[in-house]
């Protein structure tokens, strides 16, 4: 289960209804070994594609530091899809970078946003539910 | 003097479970090496067997993504911090 604090998420969805026409990414983060998402980054999507995205190295470096600077760690990472059913595309399956790592889909194809979790492993997807927590 | 190595948290499990790790050489790709010496299960994690950088990753110095440097002949003084982060991208 992953539990994604409000205003992470209102920072992720934010970022990627801001992001249209393209897909919009970003990180989560939250304390090491937790499920507890609690500061959400959002990075360009260095790929500026509508169908692809691809987190902005440089995005990613300083999300990163700032997440150590806080005692957290990146849990896992979201991107929106603007047209399709939030599920993970076999581009997204092939290039999950870590197994430990949470894969939130936001599809923005209906009027609300719908937020999709999912654990990528060895090519297995299985989608996990997501829970939205106050501070 | 070893520059500090900072790894990915997915790479941790194979340097003992370390965020940071100090590693010697002239340049990333001696720092790699001696990486690989000091922690056998990381080869073929950062460089492929062809001897480029892995694509699934992003190594800076500093702040600079090394594919606009050097890549691995960028040359490392000591004084820098290595940072090794995945590349993540998706459809």
């Amino acid at each position: 289960m992953l539990r994604l604090r409000d205003s992470a998420y209102a920072v992720m969805i934010g970022h990627c209804y801001d992001g249209l026409p393209l897909e919009a990414c970003g990180l989560l983060a939250g304390p090491l070994g937790s499920s507890n998402v609690t500061v959400a980054y959002p990075t360009a999507n260095a790929a500026a594609s509508s169908r692809v995205y691809t987190v902005d190295p440089r995005d990613y470096l300083r999300a990163d530091r700032d997440a150590e600077r806080r005692g957290l760690v990146i849990l896992g990472v979201f991107h929106s899809h603007t047209h399709t059913d939030p599920y993970p595309s076999p581009t997204d399956v092939a290039q999950a970078p870590d197994p430990d790592w949470h894969y939130v889909l936001v599809s923005l194809r209906d009027e609300a946003p719908m937020t999709r979790s999912y654990r990528i492993v060895d090519g297995k997807i299985s989608e996990e539910p997501v829970v939205l927590v106050g501070r | 003097m070893p520059v500090d190595v900072r790894l990915p948290t997915v790479l941790r499990q194979y340097a003992g479970g370390q965020a940071t790790v100090k590693a010697n050489g002239a340049t990333l790709r001696e720092v790699f090496e001696d990486l690989v010496l000091q922690f056998p299960q990381l080869h073929g994690q950062v460089v492929t067997e062809d001897g480029a950088l892995h694509k699934f990753v992003n190594v800076y110095v500093n702040d600079d993504d090394v594919r606009y440097l050097d890549k691995l002949d960028t040359k490392v003084t000591g004084s820098e911090t290595i940072s090794i982060l995945p590349a993540v991208a998706g459809g």
